[in-house]
C-alpha cells in the first residue's frame, strides 16, 4: 500500500520540509516561523502515530513499513528504510518529544530570540534523529547520524548559556571523532561483505547481519570502531565527559532532546548494527562493555553527589541510567535487551521531563545552582515542586513508574547473561549495579531536599516574576507525565513491541 | 623505465612535504609543503594513469581536480596566513596556537 | 506442608469456587488506589477536602476483609485463592503476572492493615485536622495503604518487590509531610535510604530464587522447595539475601536506625507506618516464603540470632528516651525482632501471631501518644505528667495498651509473645522437631525473657512519667475529640481480646488455620513457662512504679555510668553510619572525581598547535597502513 511505504518518509522528511519553509520565510514573521514548525513536527507526530497503527504487532521481528529505492547506485547505497520493534518505539519517542519541544517553545525561546533559525534547526535536528532510526542503509544511517551534528551544535553555541561555545565545540569533536571510527568499521564491512542477491559488496544492514567480514582479529578492529562511535554517543564513562558540558550549557529544548533522543542513537546503533552483525565479536567484548556499564552507573551517581548546579546534576544522572541500559544490552539476553530498550524510552520520558522542569526553573530563577534556588521550592512554586519531585522519583526508579522496569530487568538480565559470557562476573555487575541505585536514590532525593523542601528563600519569597507552572508548560509537560505513569504500570505498552524484534536478535547469542 | 621510479619519486616528494608541514614554523612554508604533498600525489595517479592504461584516463582527470582544488586551498591559506600577520604581526606557527580551550 | 498441597491442587480454584468474595479479593488493594486517583485531581473539591473518599475506600475494603475472613474461617480455612493475569511478556518464554495469592496470612494481614488504616484516617480527621497538606496526607495515606495491601496480596516476587518499594516510599513522603523543617527531611531520607539498602539484597535475593526455580511466582517457588529441587546452596543464599531486606523494612540490626528518627513523622503516620503494618513487611516476607526459609537451618539461624540481638539492644535504648515517640519506635523495634526470633525458631504461627496482636496495641499506644502530644504540644515526656486527670480517655486506653505490651495477662500481648517463649524455649528443650538449632531456641528464649522485663520497665516509666504526678508542661491539656478517642477505644478493645484468638490448645484457633509455611500446630502453655514471664513482667513495671511514681530529681538510670552515655548516645552507630560512609561518599568520594580533574591529562593533546595535531594524523595513518597491509 502507498501509505505503507511512504509513511516513514513522511515521518522524517516532514520537519526537513518544514526547516525548508521557515529558511524561505522572510525576517520578522515571527508566528509564522512558530506556526511552520508546529505544524511541520506535527506532521510528523502524526505520521508516527499512523506508523503505529499501521504496525503489525503479529511480527514485531520483521522491518514493516518498509520503503527500498534505488539512491547512490555506484557504491549500491539504497534509500532503504523501516522499522520493527526495537526501531519504532523510539521513532515514536522523537516524533512525540520534539513536537512537545516546538510547542514549549511556542511560548519560551532561550536568547538570543532569533525563532527563525531555532526553530529550523530543531526540524533539522528532527529529520536527523528520525532518520537515524529508521535507516536500514548504512550510507542512509550514517548521513543522518552526522546531520544531527550541525543543528546540535548551532543550538548550543548560539542558544546555550554560560560556556556555551565551549560545550558546543567539545561536542562537536568528540561526537564526530567516534563516528570517524563508526565510518571505518562501516567502510570495512561494506568492502567485506557480498550480497547474495546482486554479489556486490553491500551497505544493506539486514544483508550486513549474515556476514562474515573476515578473520577474528579484523573483526574486533570493526568492532572496536563501532564501538567507539556507539559508546561515545550513549556516553559511557569514560567517553562521558562532553555530556555535563553540553546538557549543561544547552537550552533548555537542546536538552531535553539530546538526552532524551541523542543519547539513544548510541544504544541503538549497538542494538542494530554492532550486536547482529558481528554477534561472535559482541560476546568477546561484552564483558568489558558491561563493566564500563556498571562504572558509568556508579560513576555517574557519584557525580550526581557532587554537583552544585541542577542541569550538570541531571547530564550526569544520565550517564547512570543510560549505563543501566548499556548493562542490559551487554547481558545479550532478550530479557536484558528488552530492558534496555524500555530503559530507553522511559529515560527519554523521565529525562526529557527533568530538563525541561531544570529549564523551566532556571528562566524563572536566572540561576542554575543548586543552593541558590532552593530550599523551599515546592512552598513558592507548589506545582512546578511537585512535578519535580514526581520526576525525580521515577528517575530514581520507583515501581509503578517508568524508570523502575528499565533497572530492574537489566539487573535481572545481568543476573542471568547470555551463554557464553561469565555468570560470576555478570552477577557481580547486577550487584553493583544494584549499589548504584542506592546511589541514585540518594542523590535525588537530596536534591529534592536542597531544592524542593523547607522555607522559601528570602530572596525570593516575593519575587512576582517567579510564577507557577504556565499554560503551555501544562500542554508540553503532561503528555510526558501522562507517559511515565502509563508506561510504569502498563509496561507492556513497550515490552508488546519490542518482543518480537528482541528474540530475534538475542537468537544470535543462544 | 619501470612504474618504480616513478612512485619513489613520488614518495620522496611526498616525505620533503610532510617535512614542510611538521618542522617548518613559518606559515607560508608550511603552505608550500602541502603543496609538495598534493603535487606528490599528482605524479602518483599520473604514473598509475600511464602504467595501467584502462583507456578513460581517470587519473589525469583526478589531477586535474587536485591542482585546481590545490589553488583553491592557496588562495584560501595564504588569505588567512595574511590577516593572521596583519593582526599578530607574525605567520610563526608556534605561536598562533589559538585553537585550544 | 498441607497449605503449599492444596495450594497445589487448587491452582486452579476459579472465582467461583473461592466464592465471589475471596475471588475478588484483589479489589481490596484495588479501592485505595482508586480513592488516590480521586483524591488527588479532585480532592479539594469535596467537603472534607478528600478525606472522606480514602475513609470510604478504606472502609470498602476493611469490610471485603472482615468478610473474607470470617468466610474463611467459619469454612475451616478454605483454600488457597490464586488467580493471575498475564501483566507483560518478558523475553521468549517468561512474563510477568499481576495476580493474588490468598490464604491464611493474606487474609489476616488484610484485616491488621485494613483496620488499622481505616482508624488511622479517622483518627486523622482531628489529628490533621488544619494542616496545609491536608488533601495530599489522605492521598498518600492511600497510596501507603493500597501498596500494603498489594505487597500482602502478592502472588509473585516481582509484584511484592513492587509492593514493598511503594510502601518505602510512602514512608518516605509521610515522614517528610512537614518538610518545612530540615530534621524531617533529614528522618524520610535516611528511612528511604537505609531501607532501600535492605532492598538491594532483597533483589538480589529475588534473582537468586528466580535464577533457580524460573519463576517468580510465589506458589511455584516454595512446591519447587518442597520437592527438593533447588540446591541447599542456592536456598540458604537466597533466605539470607531476603532477609537484609526485612533487616532493612523491619528495622533490626544494623539497619534498624532509620525507625526512631522516622518519628518525626505525623503520629497517626508513625501508628499505621512505622508500627502496626509497613515494618512488619519483612516479618511477612519471611514468613511468606517460610519454606525457604526452613530449608536452611544456618538462615533460619541467621534470622533468630539477628532477632535476639535486636530485641535487646532495642529494648535498653528504649529505657532512655525522653521523647515518647522514640520509647515506642524502640519498643517497636524490639517487638519486630521477637518476630523475626519466633520465625527463626521455626515458630512461624507465633511470629505471625506476636505480629496481629502488636499491631493493636502498638498502634493504640502510638496514636495515645499522638492524643498527648496533641494536647501539650511536645513530644518529651519531661514536659508532661499528670495528663491522667487531663485526658481520661487516652489515659485509660494507653494504659491498656502498656499493659498489653508489658505482657500481663489476660491481654493481647501476653498470648503472642508467650507463645513465642514457649516455643523457643521448646526448641532449647528439643521438646519439638525443629529446623533451628537448640542453642539457638535457647538464646532466644533467656534474651526474650530479659527483653520481657526491660519492656515492662519501660512502659511502666513512659506511664508513669506521662501521666502520674504533676504537669510539667505549658498551657493547660485537653482531652482529644471524639475522632481520636474513637479509635483509641476501639484498638483497646482489641487488644483486650485479640490474644484470645490463639489461646493455647484451641484446635481452631489461630495458628490452626493461618498456617506459616504449611505448618498448622496448635499452640501449648506450659504453667510453670507463663509464671515465668507473667513474673518478669510484674518485676518490670513494678520496677518502673518504684523509680518513676513520683517524679525524680534525677533520672535514676544515670546511676548506669558509662552504659547510660552509650544508651543515650544510641551505640554510637548514627555516628558511625554518618562519619564511616555517608560523609565520606557523599562529600570526599563524590567531590574527588566529580571536580574536573579527569580532564588534566587529556588538556595536554589539546596544545592548539596545528603542526602537532597533522603529526599525530600522520602517525595514524601510517599505523592504519600498517595494519591493513598486516590483515
Amino acid at each position: 500500500m502507498m501509505l505503507d511505504e511512504w509513511v516513514l518518509t513522511v515521518a522524517v522528511f516532514a520537519p526537513l520540509a518544514g526547516a525548508g519553509v521557515i529558511a524561505a520565510l522572510p525576517k520578522g514573521r515571527e508566528a509564522a516561523v512558530k506556526m511552520s514548525a508546529l505544524v511541520a513536527s506535527g506532521v510528523a507526530l502524526v505520521a508516527g502515530v499512523i506508523a503505529l497503527a499501521r504496525f503489525d504487532f503479529g511480527s514485531t521481528g520483521e522491518m514493516q513499513l518498509g520503503i527500498d529505492k534505488g539512491w547512490i547506485d555506484s557504491i549500491g547505497a539504497r534509500y532503504h528504510m523501516g522499522v520493527d520493534g526495537i526501531a519504532l518505539p523510539l521513532l515514536l519517542l522523537t516524533v512525540l518529544l520534539t513536537f512537545l519541544c516546538v510547542l514549549y517553545s511556542q511560548r519560551i525561546m532561550p536568547k538570543p530570540h532569533k525563532p527563525k533559525g531555532f526553530f529550523a534547526l530543531i526540524l533539522l535536528l528532527e529529520t536527523g534523529m528520525a532518520g537515524t532510526f529508521t535507516a536500514l542503509d548504512l550510507v542512509l544511517f550514517f548521513v543522518f547520524w552526522e546531520l544531527v551534528l550541525v543543528p546540535m551544535y548551532f543550538l548550543i553555541a548560539v542558544w546555550g548559556s554560560e560556556r556555551k561555545e565551549y560545550s558546543a565545540i567539545k561536542f562537536f569533536l568528540y561526537t564526530l571523532f567516534g563516528s570517524v571510527f563508526m565510518l571505518l568499521g562501516f567502510l570495512a564491512m561494506y568492502f567485506r561483505s557480498v550480497d547474495p542477491a546482486t554479489g556486490k559488496h553491500t551497505f544493506d544492514m539486514l544483508v550486513l547481519q549474515h556476514q562474515a567480514f573476515g578473520s577474528p582479529a579484523f573483526e574486533h578492529m570493526i568492532f572496536l570502531g563501532l564501538f567507539l562511535g556507539f559508546a561515545i554517543k550513549v556516553p559511557m564513562w569514560p567517553f562521558h565527559t562532553w555530556l555535563p558540558d553540553a546538557h549543561g550549557d544547552a537550552p533548555t529544548v537542546g536538552s531535553v532532546l539530546l538526552a532524551g533522543i541523542l543519547l539513544k542513537m548510541g544504544t541503538y546503533g549497538f542494538i542494530r548494527i554492532a550486536l547482529p552483525m558481528l554477534p561472535e565479536r559482541a560476546v568477546e567484548w561484552a564483558p568489558y562493555i558491561g563493566a564500563l556499564a556498571v562504572i558509568s552507573i556508579l560513576y555517574g551517581a557519584l557525580n550526581c553527589l557532587a554537583q552544585k548546579d541542577i542541569k550538570r546534576l541531571i547530564a550526569f544522572s544520565s550517564v547512570g541510567h543510560m549505563g543501566f541500559v548499556m548493562l542490559g544490552i551487554a547481558t545479550l539476553t532478550d530479557v536484558g535487551i528488552n530492558a534496555a530498550v524500555f530503559g530507553m524510552v522511559a529515560h527519554g520520558i523521565i529525562t526529557g521531563m527533568l530538563f525541561f522542569l531544570a529549564g523551566s526553573v532556571y528562566e524563572r530563577y536566572h540561576t542554575r545552582v543548586i543552593d541558590d534556588i532552593g530550599p523551599g521550592m515546592l512552598l513558592k512554586l507548589p506545582r512546578m515542586g511537585a512535578i519535580l519531585a514526581f520526576s525525580a522519583i521515577a528517575s530514581l526508579g520507583l515501581p509503578g513508574l517508568a524508570g523502575f522496569w528499565g533497572e530492574v530487568l537489566a539487573l535481572l538480565a545481568a543476573f542471568n547473561p547470555a551463554r557464553g559470557l561469565s555468570s560470576p562476573l555478570f552477577r557481580a555487575y547486577a550487584v553493583l549495579g544494584g549499589v548504584g541505585t542506592i546511589l541514585t536514590a540518594g542523590y535525588f532525593l537530596w536534591l529534592l531536599q536542597r531544592l524542593n523542601l523547607g522555607q522559601v528563600r528570602e530572596r525570593w519569597a516575593n519575587d512576582p516574576h517567579i510564577d507557577d507552572v504556565r499554560p503551555v508548560e501544562v500542554a508540553a509537560w503532561s503528555p510526558l507525565l501522562v507517559g511515565i505513569l502509563a508506561l510504569g504500570v502498563y509496561p507492556r505498552a513497550v515490552l508488546e513491541m519490542t518482543g518480537g524484534a528482541v528474540s530475534k536478535l538475542a537468537g544470535f547469542f543462544s | 623505465m619501470s612504474l618504480a621510479w616513478v612512485l619513489t619519486l613520488g614518495a620522496l616528494l611526498f616525505s620533503l612535504g610532510i617535512y614542510g608541514v611538521l618542522a617548518r614554523r613559518n606559515a607560508v612554508l608550511v603552505l608550500m609543503g602541502i603543496e609538495l604533498m598534493l603535487n606528490a600525489v599528482n605524479v602518483n595517479l599520473i604514473a598509475f594513469d600511464a602504467w595501467i592504461r584502462q583507456g578513460n584516463a581517470t587519473g589525469q582527470i583526478f589531477a586535474l581536480f587536485i591542482i585546481t582544488v590545490a589553488a583553491a586551498e592557496v588562495g584560501v591559506g595564504l588569505a588567512i596566513v595574511l590577516l593572521v600577520f596583519r593582526r599578530r604581526e607574525t605567520i610563526n606557527v608556534d605561536e598562533v596556537n589559538l585553537l585550544k580551550w | 506442608m498441607v497449605a503449599v498441597l492444596l495450594a497445589h491442587e487448587e491452582a486452579h480454584a476459579t472465582a467461583q469456587a473461592a466464592g465471589f468474595f475471596a475471588g475478588n479479593a484483589w479489589l481490596i488493594p484495588a479501592l485505595p488506589f482508586v480513592a488516590v486517583g480521586v483524591i488527588v485531581f479532585f480532592g479539594k473539591r469535596f467537603r472534607g477536602k478528600g478525606a472522606e473518599v480514602g475513609i470510604a475506600a478504606t472502609s470498602i475494603s476493611w469490610l471485603l476483609s472482615v468478610i473474607i475472613l470470617v468466610t474463611r474461617y467459619v469454612g475451616g480455612g478454605g483454600p488457597v485463592v490464586l488467580r493471575s493475569v498475564r501483566w507483560f511478556p518478558l523475553g521468549r518464554d517468561l512474563g510477568l503476572g499481576l495476580g493474588m495469592r490468598l490464604d491464611g496470612l493474606t487474609s489476616i494481614m488484610f484485616v491488621v492493615v485494613t483496620t488499622v488504616s481505616l482508624l488511622v484516617q479517622i483518627y486523622s480527621l482531628g489529628y490533621m485536622h488544619g494542616d496545609r497538606r491536608y488533601t495530599w496526607y489522605y492521598a498518600a495515606l492511600n497510596i501507603f495503604t493500597g501498596s500494603m495491601l498489594n505487597l500482602v496480596i502478592a502472588d509473585n516476587l516481582m509484584q511484592l518487590l513492587i509492593g514493598w518499594e511503594l510502601v518505602g516510599i510512602c514512608s518516605y513522603l509521610l515522614i517528610g509531610h512537614w518538610w518545612e523543617e530540615k530534621p524531617n527531611s533529614d528522618a524520610a531520607i535516611k528511612a528511604f535510604i537505609t531501607t532501600k539498602t535492605g532492598d538491594i539484597p532483597f533483589l538480589i535475593g529475588v534473582f537468586v530464587l528466580f535464577a533457580a526455580a524460573r519463576t517468580f511466582n510465589i506458589t511455584e517457588i516454595i512446591h519447587q522447595v518442597e520437592d527438593g529441587n533447588l540446591s541447599h546452596v542456592t536456598l540458604t543464599a537466597a533466605a539470607i539475601l531476603l532477609f537484609g531486606g526485612a533487616i532493612g523494612k523491619s528495622a533490626q540490626f544494623p539497619l534498624h536506625v532509620w525507625l526512631p528518627d522516622a518519628m518525626a513523622g505525623p503520629t497517626p503516620v508513625s501508628a499505621l507506618i512505622h508500627a502496626a503494618t509497613m515494618v512488619t513487611a519483612g516479618v511477612f516476607l519471611v514468613a511468606r516464603l517460610f519454606p525457604v526459609f526452613e530449608a536452611s537451618p544456618q538462615a533460619l539461624n541467621e534470622v533468630a540470632l539477628i532477632g535476639a540481638f535486636t530485641m535487646l539492644l532495642a529494648a535498653l535504648l528504649a529505657m532512655v528516651q525522653d521523647d515518647i515517640k522514640r520509647v515506642l519506635a524502640y519498643s517497636t523495634v524490639s517487638q519486630l525482632a521477637y518476630m523475626m526470633a519466633a520465625l527463626g525458631v521455626g515458630a512461624g504461627n507465633a511470629g505471625i501471631f506476636h505480629l496481629f496482636t502488636h499491631a493493636w496495641f502498638k498502634a493504640l499506644l502510638f496514636l495515645g501518644a499522638g492524643s498527648v502530644i496533641h494536647a501539650v504540644h511536645s513530644n518529651n515526656m519531661s514536659e508532661m505528667g499528670g495528663l491522667r486527670k487531663f485526658m481520661p480517655h487516652t489515659y485509660r486506653t494507653f494504659l491498656i495498651g502498656s499493659v498489653a505490651l508489658a505482657g500481663i495477662p489476660p491481654l493481647a500481648g501476653f498470648w503472642s509473645k508467650d507463645e513465642i517463649l514457649t516455643e523457643a524455649f521448646r526448641v532449647g528443650a528439643r521438646t519439638i522437631p525443629a529446623h533451628g538449632s537448640p542453642v539457638v531456641g535457647s538464646i532466644v528464649y533467656g534474651v526474650g525473657i530479659v527483653t520481657a522485663f526491660l519492656t515492662a520497665f519501660y512502659m511502666s516509666r513512659a506511664v508513669h512519667l506521662t501521666f502520674q504526678g504533676e504537669y510539667r508542661g505549658h498551657g493547660r491539656p485537653h482531652e482529644s475529640p471524639a475522632t481520636m478517642t474513637g479509635p483509641l477505644w476501639v484498638l483497646a478493645g482489641l487488644s483486650l481480646v485479640a490474644g484470645f484468638a490463639g489461646f493455647p490448645g484451641w484446635q481452631k484457633g489461630f495458628g490452626a488455620w493461618v498456617g506459616v509455611g504449611g505448618e498448622t500446630r496448635v499452640p501449648e502453655a506450659h504453667l510453670l513457662l507463663i509464671a515465668v514471664s507473667v513474673v518478669v513482667a510484674l518485676a518490670g513495671i513494678g520496677l518502673g512504679r518504684a523509680l518513676y511514681a513520683r517524679v525524680p530529681a534525677r533520672d535514676p538510670l544515670l546511676r548506669l555510668g558509662w552504659f547510660h552515655t552509650l544508651l543515650v548516645n544510641k551505640y554510637y552507630l548514627d555516628e558511625f553510619y554518618m562519619r564511616g560512609i555517608v560523609r565520606p561518599i557523599r562529600d570526599r568520594v563524590s567531590a574527588a572525581i566529580g571536580t574536573r580533574k579527569g580532564g588534566g591529562i587529556l588538556r595536554y593533546l589539546q596544545s592548539g598547535d596545528v603542526q602537532r595535531y597533522a603529526a599525530a594524523l600522520f602517525a595514524g595513518v601510517a599505523i592504519l597502513a600498517f595494519l591493513f597491509t598486516k590483515f
